[in-house]
């Protein structure tokens, strides 16, 4: 199953920076290195398995956007299944930018009306941190004006830290094919393990796909934290040649594990009752992967 | 060779600070005669302006990420930190414009002791000057405490290429080499490391400079030595785990793949425990301070896909013991947990005598020779 994502947005809005980090495993120091993206980039992304993601990294010179616009406009704007747009918070042509964003807006609602918008606002971390939330609330009002009729979904982002992970997890999500049948799967797995929560990541990117929460927790960003960390330790096992494969923390009063659960997906388990035994929860694990493997094949045949 | 310099001038509030921070009631407190004894062992954090000192400071004591550090503003005056806090070390960090000829400046009392100058020398810059500073802080030093060990940060490296770290380090080791030999001191031996905070080598300097201070580390070395021979480890460090220094490794050759790998264990097992640890609120508000109190009872594996294994257990509130070994060696956990008790044992009955002199394990082991 193949689906097209466009990726667009002014030049040097940070682009090809996010889909190197995201995909191709960069940290955030070495995007510095990434030049200009000329016309349009494509790259195949499989994830999942049988989802493939279908990148078209649109290079955002003036040149080009006005190319797509007009003389390219059904060859790009096509079968499109997920816009993601995203703006330079510190772009000093905040009019020009919106210019280009609403022919984008129009040529989707001719070509591909179903197409789920995303709005990322970018580089997020040049705002001061106090004033991050009102920039982002006034930004996603006026953007969420201009795209009327079409809804959008917008996220402040930065490669600095985990937002970046946050919006796209919840793009990759809306992708997935039968997330709530995996949801419900993921449920009564915790029940069964009685774990606080378990979450499921995409093996590669390391992206949330699903998770089922059991007992509340304060974090609200800790998924996305988790793969940061985890994304980047597999860097620093990569020099050594060697991959990440499978960890588990205990202390007092939690136990967290993190291991591979089908070929194509990480679960991580939450554990706070220090009575179960390490091996219970290894075994529950392991005795879950047939299971897991077997809904993600089944969604081939749907 | 005129070892006066005149650059910097030597303000006056650099002047009051050197003075009245003086470590408490050390000279004057007649109810402590082994006052000397008290001060803490230290890192004097010396270099030019803009040499890197603070930011050196920040990132590996403070968790600042190094992209931050642009904007961590010049020292104006000597700031004191307690740093390695299993160890108990002190790090004073100077201004750049420090003059140690000046006469209000206390050399008794900033070289006194058990203590490491750490000089921190630009490599991206012209280093003539901070060579200078160098010789004139050196000799300084070596007049008041001849016990002092000096340590050149040859820093900034990571804009450097390979042939070019190299030859910048042969470079600035002969000339000090050359010009201590003329003032006839080269009996002050110097130590060099190229360093930059963008990478593991600052971590690798600073643990191998903060090991010097430590009396115990032959000790240290010693436990580690049995513990890996008899739980088939490959590679053990014993971490710092604030500020990811080791003040221990068994006596195997260090491999910088490995001290990446273990002391980036850490960070990931820091973050999870901040995370669904217990007090993860008090975490989020302030990320300097410890989120994981831990008991010594805490531990984490972590598995790679060529048959290695990451084991980490904490030692005590401080420490943690970080361990590479083969998965075929870890399918005895049980033993490797038995010895591990037994070095903790072991270790934790080094720091009781470290604090207590040596009654303190009288009474523990009189039973079993008595």
């Amino acid at each position: 199953m193949k689906k097209k994502v466009l990726l667009m947005g002014k030049s040097g809005s940070g682009k090809t920076s996010m889909r190197s980090i995201i995909f191709a495993n960069y940290i955030a120091r070495d995007t510095r290195r990434l030049g200009a993206t000329i016309d349009v980039e494509h790259s195949n992304v499989r994830f999942l398995g049988n989802l493939v993601l279908n990148l078209w990294d649109c290079g955002g010179q003036e040149v080009f956007m006005e190319n797509y616009i007009a003389a390219q406009r059904d060859h790009i704007f096509r079968n499109v299944e997920v816009l993601i747009y995203v703006f330079d918070v510190e772009s000093r042509e905040y009019e020009r930018d919106m210019h280009y964003f609403q022919s984008c807006i129009d040529a989707i609602l001719q070509n591909s009306k179903d197409a789920r918008i995303f709005c990322l606002i970018h580089k997020m971390d040049l705002v001061q941190e106090e004033q991050r939330d009102l920039v982002f609330q006034e930004r996603e009002t006026d953007i969420k004006r201009r795209s009327a009729p079409l809804g959008i979904t917008a996220f402040g982002t930065s490669i600095w830290d985990e937002t970046l992970y946050k919006a796209w997890s919840s793009i990759v999500y809306s992708l997935i094919p039968n997330v709530r049948h995996l949801e419900a799967h993921l449920d009564s797995f915790c029940s069964i393990c009685e774990a606080d929560e378990v979450v499921l990541f995409e093996r590669t990117t390391f992206l949330v796909i699903s998770h089922s929460t059991h007992k509340e927790h304060a974090d609200i960003h800790r998924f996305e934290k988790v793969s940061n960390i985890i994304k980047q330790f597999k860097l620093s096992c990569s020099k050594s040649q060697a991959q990440f494969q499978c960890m588990e923390v205990r202390a007092d009063d939690f136990a967290v594990f993190i291991d591979v659960l089908t070929p194509n997906t990480y679960v991580m388990v939450v554990m706070s009752d220090p009575t179960i035994q390490s091996a219970a929860t290894l075994i529950n694990i392991a005795a879950a992967r047939s299971h897991f493997h077997r809904i993600e094949q089944g969604q081939i045949a749907r | 060779m005129a070892a006066h310099n005149n650059y910097g001038a030597f303000h006056g509030d650099a002047e009051d600070e050197v003075d009245s921070h003086s470590p408490r009631g050390q000279q004057s407190d007649p109810e402590l005669p082994q006052a000397q004894e008290l001060q803490k062992p230290r890192l004097l954090l010396m270099g030019l302006r803009r040499s890197g000192k603070s930011s050196i400071e920040r990132v590996v004591f403070h968790k600042m990420s190094p992209n931050e550090t642009l904007f961590v503003e010049s020292t104006s005056k000597l700031r004191k930190e307690s740093i390695v806090l299993s160890m108990d070390l002190e790090i004073w960090d100077f201004p750049g414009h420090l003059d140690v000829d000046d006469p209000s400046f206390d050399g008794e009392e900033v070289f006194g002791g058990s203590t490491a100058l750490v000089f921190v020398i630009d490599a991206q810059d012209d280093y003539l000057e901070a060579l200078q500073r160098l010789y004139t802080t050196v000799t300084r030093a070596h007049k008041v405490n001849p016990e002092i060990s000096f340590e050149v940060l040859i820093h900034k490296v990571d804009g450097l290429s390979d042939d070019h770290k190299i030859e910048t380090q042969r470079d600035i080791h002969q000339r000090i080499s050359d010009e201590l030999a003329d003032a006839q001191l080269d009996n002050i031996h110097l130590s060099f490391y190229l360093t930059s905070i963008y990478d593991h080598s600052i971590y690798e300097a600073i643990s191998k400079v903060i090991q010097k201070l430590i009396k115990q580390l032959a000790t240290f070395e010693n436990l580690m030595n049995i513990l890996c021979s008899n739980s088939g480890v490959e590679k053990a460090f014993l971490f710092d785990i604030m500020s990811k220094v080791y003040i221990a490794t068994d006596s195997s050759p260090v491999d910088m793949q490995s001290y990446e790998l273990c002391s980036d264990m850490i960070d990931v097992i820091f973050d999870v425990s901040s995370i669904y640890g217990p007090d993860t609120q008090d975490a989020t508000l302030s990320p300097s301070s410890n989120p994981n109190p831990g008991n010594g009872q805490g531990h984490a594996v972590i598995k790679l896909n060529n048959g290695m294994v990451l084991y980490l257990r904490e030692v005590n509130r401080f420490l943690s013991l970080v361990c590479l070994l083969r998965e075929d060696n870890f399918e005895k956990q049980g033993l490797i947990d038995y010895n591990f008790r037994c070095f903790q044992e072991a270790i934790l009955d080094v720091f009781r005598l470290r604090k207590h002199g040596p009654g303190a394990l009288k009474d523990k082991y009189s039973h079993s020779y008595g």
